[in-house]
Order: structure tokens, then C-alpha cells, then sequence
């Protein structure tokens, strides 16, 4: 049976073809805010690539399909922006309180949802996920409909002043790439390499001695303390956290995102998540047609394009992107 | 106590509609090894064209039982057809995103033409009004709804289990490729085993209409529920899944007696009971 990621690329050791790509990615991205691109718009794609990257590593690496991403995002937004707003902490040490409560989270689910592989585990977490919208349409600190509104952006370390946007874009670009090369350097760890084997053939991982689910464990806290990460930082863009955060629809968007771009490549999430952004910010006008065409680009990603955008270039130009 | 009993049928009402969805993404997954994530789509599709059927053609509510499930049933076999059947050989998990999209599709459309509020849809005559059983007043559409499904519960049931038919279909899932070899026509009855699982969406869909309104998202929240519900039972036996959705749907009633603000949540956190006690499910066998 094929597996979801039939992107494997042959083992190397060295990393020529992901450096010089990375070093694009970067220069160009350090480039956006000469070019007259409207920063918000990156900003706010930054964040959803960082979390599809989170994502990816689960279902890229793990081979665990997560339909309960949203629940990190939102819950760090919403610990971030309580922490900023209320508590009056400044935003690294927001960052950390919401990192730390979608990590915790990221431990408990977890250890519920990793009991079941597959399509269980899919259906787990989508079901986890939606207990905590109503935990938090319900919360008195999330103001239920409402959202926290308004949350200060203050000062990053006392002097980067987050609501300048130029600072702000190049605060939020440091995390992000730091965060990648995180990522990055998580997937080819002898860690990663175990995930990759458990992924492939997880009995076979067994019966060469390793504790198949700490490893699975460990990779879904990871990856939801990085969707967190990209939940707090979204908090400094939008200045509020809201229900949609939370809510499953923002699960599928983050599947999709890694979906176009190429479940189990390094760079398919980031790709993927501007193509959405993208789209979303064209079509808004359009209201509902949003829904069906991003609902038709799922139907002819599975149907004839598995491999995403950087999938198929990887593969046509036999390289690992 | 009046107050209970009510809220008691109304657990049994949506412990009818977990047993009809459940129960369907039972069989469905069973042949085409898919979680039809379609299905609360389908589900919504049930009740519109009951509701299309009343307002463009004048045909009632007796007949729409009859012909929205055989109508949602035909589109659920043309998507199998023309799409699901190409992930035959792929991991499962592309079948779950691929109805994903399609369920984003559907929902999508009918909120472009319906928006997102309820369309009324009136209860037939026949149907009308309660009666007082001494301890509760009974609504009669409530109660047929609650019997009515019971019955095509344990039809699919017999169906499955009891008849050649049923026989067939239990063996394909086990060893499709043996099956073929005894001239069976396996693809065909994968296509009629979508069209049963979606055809019971639909008449779930009928049922719900005068209850809950005409919605284009009434499938959308109701699906999650119902994957709590497969998780918690297992989709290993077609009787578990009925009782299992019964049941639910009756502690959902008590907690929304005795401790409402739990009711949305009551069955996710039995997921995770069940999931730390028996990760497999009440009914389920190791995998």
C-alpha cells in the first residue's frame, strides 16, 4: 500500500539542494518590504507556514494526519493574548506562555490521541479539537463570540517596538526561519530518521527495539508546540484571537496548505501556505465560493496531484526540496 | 421530572441520528476502507431535497422518506464512481482529505444559494401533535422519528447480517480479491455499499428536517460528533455501532438535564475515557 508520503527522497548526506533553497526563500523574503508587497499579507502567510510546517512534520515524517491542528493555533492565540492584554507581560514573555500552553496541551492530547493510528487518529484529534472550541466558546477568558480584541503589541526585549510593521516583519521573519531551521534540523536528527522508519513500517521499528509511541509522542509535542509558536506570533499580526482560530475548519485549511504544497517536503508547507493565503485574500469578495474552491482544490490534489507543487518538482527533478 | 423525560427523547432523537450516520460510515468503511468525512454533507443533502421536493414539486414528506435517500444514494454512487474509486490501493488517509473537499464543496454551494439560516420545513399531518403517556407529553413526530429509526437500524442490520446479500458484502471486506474469484462483482457492490451508507445519511437527513430545520451546515458539527461516536464504539460490529449511537445520544440527554453546560462536550470526553481504558473502542477488535 502507498503511503501518504511517496515523497521519500533517497538518503544523502549532504544538503546542497535544500541550502540553496533555503537561502532563496530567505533573501526573498527578507527582500518583501522593498518590494511593495503588502507586508500584512506575508506576515500573516509567515504564521500559516510556519504552522503547516508543524503540521508536516507529524504527517510528513510521523505519518500522523492531525485534523486537530487549529487547536494549538488557538489555544496559544488565545493564552498569547490574555497573557499581553491581561497580564500585561511583555510579548517574548507572551510568546513563551503561549508556547508553553499549546505545548501542555500538545502532551495531554496526545497521549490520548497517539493510542490510535490512521484514520482513528485523524478522527481523535478532529474530536479533541472540537471539545476545545466549546471549552472555549464557553471560557469566560476568550469572551466566547467576541474574541480578545485589541491586544497590545508592546515591545519585543524592551526595544523592538512590534507595532512598527517594518519591525514587526522582520521579528516575525526571524522566528519563522529560525523555527524552519528547527524543523529542518529535527527531520534529519538520528530522531528523525527513527520517525521516518516508524512511518514506513512501524512493526519492523518495533522489533528493532524502539519504543514506537515515545517517538510518535515526541514528534506531536513538537509539533504542537511549533503550532503554537506560529499562534502566538499570529497574535502580533491580527491583535486578536478568535473563535475561527480554534474552530475545524481552520484544521482542514492547515491539511490543505501542506496538501498543495507537498505533504512530507521540507518546503511544500511554506509554498502551500502562500498559494492559500493568497487565494483567500483574492477571493474574499466571493464570499461562500471560498469554501467550494478550496474544498476543489482538496477533490484534485488527492485525485491527481498527491505530491503537491514541490512534491512534483522534487520528484521530476530527482532532488529532496 | 418532566423536564428529564424531555430531554431523554431528545438524546433518543439524536442517538437515532448517531446510529443512521454511524452505522453508515460503519459499512462504508468496511467495503471502501474510507472515512466518508462527505457524510455530514450528505446528511444535509437528505434534508434538502425533501425540502426541494415539497416546495418546487408539492411532494410531501411520506414520499421525500422514499425518495431523497434513493436520490442522495444515486449521487453518493456517482461520487464513488467517478471519484473514490481511484483510491483503491491508497492509504486510507486520502480518502478521509478527498471527502473532506467534497464535503467543503457541497456545504459551500448550498450556503452560496441558502445562506446559512434554517428553512423551515413543516411536519406532516399525519404527524401532528402528542399525547400524554401519564408521566410525559409525548410529541408524536418525536417518537416516530426515535421507532422509525430503530427499525431501519435493525433492517440494515438484518440486512448485513442475516442475508446472501449481507453475506457477500461481509466476505468482500474480508478478502475482496477471493471474492472476485467466485464471479462476484465486487466493484459493483463497493458502489452499492457507498449508495446504502449515503442513502442512510439521507433518510437521517429527512428525519431531522422538521426537528432541526433545513441548514447548510446542520452536517457540519454533526459529523465530528459522530466520529466520536465511531471512535468510542468501534466500527467493527453493525450492532455497536446502533447501540453505541443510542446510547450516546441518551447520555447526551442526561447531561443536558443535569449538567448542561457539558452537553456539546459530553461525548468527546468519553472518547477519551474510552480511548485510555479500551483504545480499540467498546466493540472493536485490534488492528
Amino acid at each position: 500500500m502507498a503511503t501518504i508520503t511517496d515523497n521519500a527522497a533517497p538518503a544523502r548526506h549532504s544538503h546542497r539542494d535544500e541550502f540553496v533553497a533555503f537561502v532563496i526563500m530567505a533573501a526573498a523574503l527578507v527582500a518583501v518590504p522593498f518590494t511593495g508587497i503588502y507586508p500584512y499579507f506575508v506576515m500573516q502567510a509567515l504564521c500559516f507556514a510556519l504552522l503547516a510546517c508543524a503540521f508536516n512534520l507529524l504527517i510528513g515524517y510521523g505519518g500522523l494526519l492531525s485534523f486537530g491542528h487549529a487547536m494549538f493555533l488557538g489555544t496559544a492565540g488565545y493564552c498569547t493574548a490574555h497573557a499581553l492584554k491581561v497580564w500585561g507581560l511583555p510579548p517574548e514573555l507572551g510568546i513563551l506562555v503561549g508556547v508553553a500552553a499549546a505545548t501542555a496541551l500538545a502532551v495531554i492530547t496526545g497521549l490520548v490521541a497517539i493510542r490510535r493510528q490512521g484514520i482513528y487518529f485523524a478522527m481523535i484529534t478532529l474530536a479533541l479539537s472540537q471539545l476545545l472550541y466549546f471549552i472555549y466558546l464557553q471560557a469566560p477568558f476568550t469572551h466566547g463570540e467576541d474574541g480578545i480584541q485589541g491586544v497590545p503589541q508592546g515591545r519585543m526585549f524592551g526595544f523592538l517596538k512590534l507595532s512598527d510593521q517594518t519591525t514587526l516583519y522582520y521579528t516575525i521573519l526571524v522566528v519563522f526561519l529560525l523555527a524552519f531551521l528547527l524543523i529542518f534540523r529535527i527531520i534529519n536528527s538520528p530522531f528523525g530518521e527513527v520517525l521516518k522508519s516508524i512511518r514506513e513500517n512501524e512493526p519492523r521499528a518495533i522489533s528493532l527495539g524502539y519504543k514506537t509511541d515515545q517517538y510518535k509522542l515526541v514528534a506531536y509535542i513538537l509539533s504542537g508546540g511549533l503550532a503554537g509558536l506560529a499562534g502566538a506570533m499570529k497574535i502580533f499580526v491580527a491583535q486578536n484571537a478568535s473563535l475561527t482560530d480554534v474552530h475545524w475548519s481552520m484544521s482542514g485549511e492547515v491539511v490543505l496548505m501542506t496538501l498543495v504544497g507537498g505533504l512530507g517536503t521540507i518546503f511544500g508547507p511554506v509554498v502551500g501556505a502562500f498559494v492559500i493565503i493568497a487565494m483567500q485574500q483574492y477571493l474574499a469578495q466571493f464570499g461562500q465560493w471560498v469554501t467550494v474552491i478550496q474544498g476543489g482544490i482538496f477533490v484534485i490534489c488527492v485525485l491527481t496531484f498527491r505530491r503537491g507543487v514541490i512534491g512534483e518538482l522534487a520528484h521530476y527533478f530527482k532532488r529532496s526540496l | 421530572m418532566q423536564a428529564l423525560y424531555a430531554q431523554l427523547l431528545v438524546g433518543l432523537i439524536n442517538g437515532s441520528f448517531y446510529a443512521l450516520l454511524s452505522l453508515g460510515l460503519a459499512v462504508i468503511f468496511g467495503m471502501l476502507n474510507i472515512i466518508n468525512f462527505a457524510h455530514g454533507a450528505l446528511y444535509m443533502m437528505g434534508a434538502f431535497v425533501a425540502y426541494f421536493l415539497l416546495e418546487y414539486a408539492g411532494i410531501g414528506y411520506w414520499w421525500a422518506l422514499l425518495l431523497a435517500p434513493l436520490a442522495v444514494g444515486a449521487f453518493g454512487m456517482i461520487l464513488e464512481r467517478t471519484m473514490l474509486q481511484w483510491l483503491s490501493g491508497l492509504d486510507h488517509l486520502y480518502g478521509l482529505l478527498l471527502t473532506f473537499g467534497m464535503a467543503l464543496v457541497i456545504q459551500g454551494l448550498f450556503q452560496n444559494y441558502f445562506g446559512s439560516s434554517g428553512l423551515p420545513y413543516a411536519i406532516p399531518d399525519q404527524l401532528r401533535g402528542g399525547v400524554n403517556l401519564g408521566f410525559m407529553f409525548l410529541p408524536i413526530y418525536r417518537g416516530w422519528v426515535v421507532i422509525f429509526s430503530l427499525v431501519i437500524c435493525l433492517l440494515t442490520w438484518y440486512l448485513i447480517e442475516r442475508t446472501r446479500l449481507g453475506a457477500y458484502l461481509r466476505a468482500a471486506t474480508e478478502n475482496p480479491t477471493l471474492v472476485r474469484a467466485f464471479g462476484i462483482n465486487v466493484p459493483r457492490m463497493i458502489t452499492l455499499t457507498y449508495g446504502l451508507g449515503v442513502g442512510l445519511a439521507a433518510l437521517a437527513g429527512v428525519l431531522s428536517a422538521p426537528i432541526n430545520q433545513v441548514r447548510p451546515l446542520m452536517g457540519a458539527d454533526l459529523i465530528i460528533v459522530v466520529f466520536a461516536v465511531v471512535v468510542i464504539g468501534g466500527m467493527g460490529s453493525i450492532m455497536g455501532s446502533i447501540i453505541t449511537g443510542f446510547a450516546l445520544g441518551i447520555v447526551e440527554g442526561l447531561t443536558k438535564y443535569f449538567y448542561p453546560e457539558a452537553s456539546n462536550t459530553v461525548v468527546f470526553v468519553l472518547m477519551v475515557l474510552v480511548l485510555l481504558v479500551k483504545p480499540t473502542g467498546l466493540t472493536g477488535r485490534a488492528n
